[in-house]
């Protein structure tokens, strides 16, 4: 049942990703992201890690993809389709990945072919919640400053961009006093 | 259910995210082929978490985790991206050349040669 659970959210993830990357529409690609960031949440549920499975649909699909269109309205992104959006050396790229998947499918085989999942007991949050907040606590804050930095480092980042437009005088004053 | 079923599923995403990145131009489409590959590392780590079962939710905590990173960094790569679009009025990671690697030789002997002149 869960074997046929997984294998069902499985492929409309792969199909979906397989879609994100070859679509000629950006907006489709970002809308198809989120079809596919959506049947991995499922995969979590079936793997009982609903509370990832929760918080992926809460930040993947809440956030991320909401944040991923707004850049596109920012920089104007068309919504026509553009046969320029794969570049010419995506052969190449399909080759590198098939090469990649290979050797990398062949490797988990190798490892783990007769493994199997127990029926584990459905996941709760107190358990995760516990491990980050008894065994995980000093990772929580080193990630609470990264947010922070983050966060801090996007606003820089959007309000020089202002002054960085603008030509910038100092330059070519030193310009002229080497010479 | 066999173990390799969502090894396999993540190996599969990972390698689509690698193609999208090496075959895309567009620097927000980019960001999304990221986005597929953390996914598939999250779903190594559940997965890894549902076989091992220690107990701790080891496996489910570094997944919750890589999610918040994943969160960091979108929003870092789409300032970024909000920067060059601002820039050069483009997305196209191929046509920014900023940074391109100028040949230091030939200009360093150019600027020797023109001193002499002097």
């Amino acid at each position: 049942m869960t074997t046929a659970l997984f294998s069902i959210a499985g492929a409309m993830a792969v199909v979906a990703a397989v879609l994100v990357v070859t679509s000629r529409r950006i907006v489709h690609a970002a809308l198809w992201l989120v079809v596919a960031l959506g049947a991995v949440a499922g995969c979590f549920g079936v793997l009982h890690a609903e509370f990832v499975a929760l918080v992926q649909i809460l930040v993947y699909v809440g956030a991320i993809v909401v944040l991923v269109l707004f850049a596109m309205m920012l920089t104007k992104a068309p919504t026509n389709p553009l046969p320029g959006l794969t570049t010419g050396r995506s052969p190449f790229a399909a080759a590198v990945a098939l090469v990649l998947a290979l050797i990398l499918g062949t490797g988990v085989v190798v490892a783990f072919g007769n493994e199997k999942v127990k029926p584990v007991p459905a996941g709760s949050a107190e358990s995760v919640g516990n491990a980050v907040f008894r065994s995980w606590v000093l990772p929580f804050e080193v990630l609470s400053v990264l947010l922070l930095a983050a966060l801090i480092g996007a606003i820089v980042l959007s309000q020089r961009s202002g002054r960085l437009s603008e030509p910038s005088e100092p330059v070519s004053g030193a310009e002229g006093g080497d010479d | 259910m066999p173990l390799v079923l969502p090894l396999l599923l993540a190996v599969l995403l990972f390698c689509i995210g690698v193609y999208g990145v090496l075959a895309r131009r567009n620097a927000i489409t980019l960001l999304m082929s990221f986005e597929l590959m953390l996914n598939a590392v999250n779903l190594n780590l559940v997965a890894f978490d549902a076989w091992r079962l220690d107990g701790l939710a080891t496996g489910q905590t570094l997944a919750v985790f890589v999610i918040t990173i994943a969160a960091a960094e979108i929003g870092l790569g789409l300032a970024i991206v909000l920067l060059l679009f601002r820039g050069h009025g483009h997305v196209d990671v191929d046509a920014a050349r900023d940074l391109v690697e100028v040949d230091h030789r030939v200009e360093t002997i150019d600027r020797a040669e023109k001193g002499t002149d002097r």
